[in-house]
């Protein structure tokens, strides 16, 4: 048996039967770890003392006879780099936190800490989640497993690796404009965004807080839902976080999608995405027909303004919530500087990375006096709009269809020097960020390359359950997973 | 050239006052003033990374308690807003504050102008925002240390439209102001603290003329300077203008020493905020029986409390006005009148040596160090003959050094009066014995004499000896 392998749901099954211990999973993990972490690049932190958590969660579940169905006790996790854990350094891959340790738990970390999951390690991104590809890393350059020259996507790229290569049994991202679910796609993996304010975001670094998500990126569609009961949930920390009945996600997993009723949104399916994309799309959409699904072309015209719309908001809130890395109370200070102003100017100018400071200057613009109305207040009303267009899809349809991105993996270094190429890789996932609605990344094949493709489900606010059994029903069907296996070529 | 009348001052005030919430408006650390350098601070109130703010709920209740007894209306679909700007006591690099929904909007606050007439002052509108951190000057290093324990603590801003005329009328203003702010009791207003500051906006023009360009005067925290202020720039603009100078739109500080007015250094005009709304906060909406609940439990204002004291203690007009224009006094006029049933007596110590001590201290009602009690003891001791009204005064003196129950005070210090007749009459004896001449000026009609003989006997005893008394026996052995 190859520990590394198992999705979650299968450890939890060795676990509960006493097949497997915490102890022996972590140290594959860990093992895992060492072997390929000069190939991928994955990591900022990797926690060794997780293994000392496995012996004694162990010693816990020695004494349990019956463990609880669902228990995640001794199941190790990776977290991204930009969720704040105590005692371990946050660096949200910017030499601005590069040193930076937080004094306090993130509220996702508290539960996956309640739930005694091991923390395996900290992972790299774009830093402070700008960027698509993770090659915005001030630390390093991670490389997707399937293919050591391509980027893994971003900026959730040393999760989605990390999942990929084996490397953690799952991990957890964040999502703001494609941020799990274009790694999940680069990657072959599984990525949730999910509706905005199902989790608490107390505790994730602010990279544009009206459109910041943590989710999950996971082996299959299983571990999703799993992954999700821990995570979601009301949070006093959190007032944009919403307080609904707890759900069993598990449960929603039907394998069965009869009458399900669903969109193909023509306008994502125009110029710029490349035909190895679309085939791969049309392929899935013959497979949904085949599970008995209605599938019918639709139209959200809004998509077009959806990219600007985002740039202008995510800048907006960013250029603010990046003002308190000043180099007064924690993170990089400048050595030189003669005043308070050059303090400022010399630590900001030395710590932050060029897309970092790229989008602060952008979203400082479109916020500055006199252009406010013609930018930001222009892009608020297009959202307003964009989100009236998913409202009406969803008056007709259960889920919407789409690519993830428009190609697979591209080279490293292919798009660093270009950021309104780089931009446009987020041209099909900003538009759900900006409708607060869920989306799901799955695999739905390989490109001529041998790089894997993305699918793409959008569901309606809080309808999470419709879009994990379609994914789930999808994935049973075509058993990616079980055809394909990333290479780690060079 | 005109002359100084031909000109009009027109003054607008940003008045911004600390809430006596007992916890900051967006974490629960505690607002308490005066701890150890950042010790009132957590993630929140620091801006650690991926903290988010959470709207103390008692925040917007003051504050519509504040809108409510300024007359405004009050706005059920309001929001926080972000003004972004660099500097170390903002520890998020902007201050949440309300910008084009404030939860406060046109209101008014009554005074008397200069002409003894009932004016009204608008006000345009309150807003909740969060105080800054404050900066302390290292003096080892020479540098500036970071205290954040005023971070977050919360403040309401009253903007007044610019009613306001003259400096006297802006101190009536910023005192009514006050006093409501206490009678509601959202604020303590405790200027040496600085939970009451504001910016001073001023401008002249000649009458009939349109208005003159303003100059803002910034944070200032004292009434009397707040008048100085603008007697000086109301002076000073005049003159400008008078000089053919164009007055151009400024920010200035006023130096109390100097008592002048100056430009601020790198603060630029020219600042621009870039506000937008708050996306960690959720819109703030209120229910019209939310307002009408506040509405209906404000406390007792000043004018009602003036009237009921005119009516109940049958004080003049003058006198509860005296009462009323510190909710301090007021308080303590109630709870100790209550206690010795000796309203009239208390308000004579408020009105005198209270206010005579608070002067010299230069101090502010709200300051007074003891409590309601024990002026109702001090009355009752004097009021049942155990100490005389000038021993009261010495204790008075003594509560205000140490405050302590006036009774241990008197034991402490022997001063309790002496009513015994015998040893009255020794001592009236022997004064009498010893000041023969005064006993004849007096039966030669000079009653300055009884006054002087008194005051002897009161020496003699360390001015212990029961006056009443001891009146009474030298009249009675002087007739004899």
């Amino acid at each position: 048996m190859n520990i590394t392998e198992l999705t979650v749901h299968e450890l939890q099954e060795k676990i509960k039967n006493k097949e497997l211990t915490s102890e022996q999973i972590t140290k594959a993990y860990i093992d895992r770890i060492n072997e390929k972490e000069n190939d991928v690049a994955a990591f900022v932190t990797i926690c060794n003392d997780s293994l000392e958590q496995s012996k004694k969660i162990d010693e816990e579940l020695n004494k349990e006879n019956n463990i609880a169905d669902g228990s995640l006790k001794g199941i190790p996790i990776g977290i991204k780099d930009n969720i704040c854990t105590k005692g371990i350094k946050t660096t949200c891959s910017s030499k601005m936190l590069e040193n930076f340790i937080s004094p306090y738990d993130a509220t996702v970390i508290e539960k996956i800490k309640s739930e005694q999951m091991p923390i395996l390690g900290k992972l790299n991104m774009d830093e402070f989640a700008m960027g698509s590809s993770t090659e915005n890393s001030a630390i390093k350059i991670t490389h997707n497993p399937w293919n050591l020259n391509k980027v893994p996507g971003g900026s959730s790229g040393g999760s989605a690796a990390a999942v990929a290569a084996n490397m953690v049994p799952w991990a957890l991202g964040s999502d703001t404009g494609g941020s799990i679910r274009e790694p999940a796609s680069f990657c072959g993996v599984v990525g949730l965004k999910l509706t905005y304010g199902l989790v608490s975001r107390y505790g994730l670094v602010a990279f544009a807080s009206s459109l910041d998500q943590i989710g999950p990126i996971t082996k299959d569609v299983e571990d999703s839902a799993i992954l999700l009961n821990v995570i979601a949930g009301h949070d006093e920390k959190d007032t944009t976080s919403y307080d609904r009945p707890k759900i069993d996600y598990t449960k929603s997993l039907k394998n069965d999608v009869k009458g399900l009723k669903i969109g193909v949104p023509k306008e994502f399916f125009g110029e710029g995405i490349s035909e190895d994309v679309k085939a791969k799309l049309k392929e899935s959409i013959e497979v949904y027909k085949s599970l008995g699904a209605e599938v019918e072309e639709c139209s959200l015209g809004a998509v077009e303004y959806a990219l600007a719309t985002y740039y202008i908001i995510a800048c907006a809130e960013a250029s603010s919530n990046l003002g308190r890395f000043d180099g007064i109370r924690y993170g990089y200070r400048a050595k030189e500087f003669s005043d308070l102003k050059e303090l400022y100017v010399n630590s900001r100018t030395e710590g932050f990375g060029d897309e970092v400071k790229r989008r602060i200057i952008l979203g400082t613009y479109v916020l500055s006096s006199g252009y406010y109305d013609a930018y930001y207040k222009k892009a608020q009303k297009v959202r307003t709009y964009v989100k009236k267009q998913f409202d009406e899809n969803f008056k007709k349809y259960d889920v919407l269809l789409t690519p993830v991105a428009p190609t697979t993996a591209f080279d490293i270094g292919q798009k660093k020097e270009n950021p309104l190429e780089m931009y446009l890789a987020d041209v099909c996932t900003v538009s759900i960020n900006i409708a607060s609605v869920p989306a799901i990344s799955i695999p739905c094949g390989v490109g001529k390359d041998g790089m894997p493709i993305g699918m793409q489900l959008i569901g309606d606010r809080f309808s999470e359950e419709k879009l994990l059994n379609a994914a789930y029903t999808f994935e049973q069907k075509i058993k990616f997973r079980e055809n394909y296996k990333p290479g780690f070529n060079k | 050239m005109s002359s100084k009348e031909d000109y009009e001052l027109v003054v607008g005030l940003e008045v911004h006052a600390e809430l006596s919430t007992k916890t900051k408006i967006f974490c629960s650390c505690s607002t308490e003033f005066g701890a150890e350098p950042n010790t009132h601070i957590c993630p929140i109130c620091t801006a650690m990374p991926g903290a988010l703010p959470v709207l103390n709920e008692k925040v917007v209740e003051y504050a519509v308690k504040a809108g409510l007894s300024t007359n405004c209306s009050i706005s059920k679909d309001s929001k926080n807003d972000r003004k972004n700007y660099f500097y170390p006591d903002l520890p998020k690099s902007y201050q949440i504050s309300q910008f084009d929904k404030p939860l406060c909007n046109n209101g008014y606050v009554e005074i008397e102008d200069d002409f003894g007439n009932s004016k009204k002052v608008r006000i345009l509108r309150i807003h909740i925002e969060e105080d800054a951190g404050k900066l302390n000057h290292n003096e080892y290093s020479g540098g500036s240390l970071v205290d954040l324990n005023r971070a977050g603590v919360p403040l309401i801003e009253i903007v007044s439209e610019p009613d306001i005329n003259s400096s006297d009328e802006a101190d009536r203003y910023l005192k009514k102001l006050k006093s409501i702010l206490q009678y509601i009791d959202v604020s303590d207003c405790k200027m040496q603290e600085g939970s009451l500051r504001a910016d001073v906006n001023v401008s002249v023009h000649k009458k009939g003329e349109p208005f003159g360009t303003r100059h803002e005067i910034k944070n200032m925290n004292s009434f009397k300077s707040i008048q100085r202020a603008i007697d000086y720039e109301k002076e000073k603009q005049i003159i400008d203008v008078e000089n053919g100078k164009t007055i151009t739109q400024e920010t200035l500080r006023w130096d109390d020493f100097e008592g002048q007015t100056s430009e601020m250094r790198d603060k630029e005009d020219a600042q621009d905020y870039r506000y937008f709304p708050e996306p960690d906060l959720v819109a703030i909406r209120l229910s019209d029986e939310y307002i009408e609940d506040i509405k209906n439990n404000l406390p007792e204002m000043p004018e009602s409390r003036k009237e009921r004291y005119i009516k109940e203690f049958k004080l003049t007009e003058k006198e509860a006005n005296f009462l009323v224009s510190s909710k301090a006094f007021s308080d303590i006029f109630e709870k100790a009148g209550e206690i010795c049933k000796n309203y009239k007596a208390v308000f004579n110590w408020l009105n005198s040596d209270i206010s005579r001590i608070l002067n010299e201290k230069e101090f502010e009602p709200e300051q007074i160090p003891f409590s309601a009690e024990n002026l109702a003891e001090l009355v009752t001791l004097i009021d049942n003959g155990t100490i005389s009204s000038s021993i009261g005064k010495k204790v008075l003196d003594e509560l205000f050094e140490n405050p302590r129950e006036p009774k241990k005070i008197i034991e402490e210090k022997g001063w309790i009066q002496i009513s015994d007749e015998s040893a009255i009459k020794e001592v009236v004896m022997k004064v009498l014995q010893n000041n023969p001449q005064s006993i004849a000026d007096f039966k030669a009609g000079k009653d300055k004499a009884l006054a002087f003989l008194i005051g002897q006997a009161m020496k003699e005893t360390k001015g212990k000896a029961n006056p009443k008394m001891l009146t009474d026996m030298f009249l009675a052995e002087l007739k004899k």
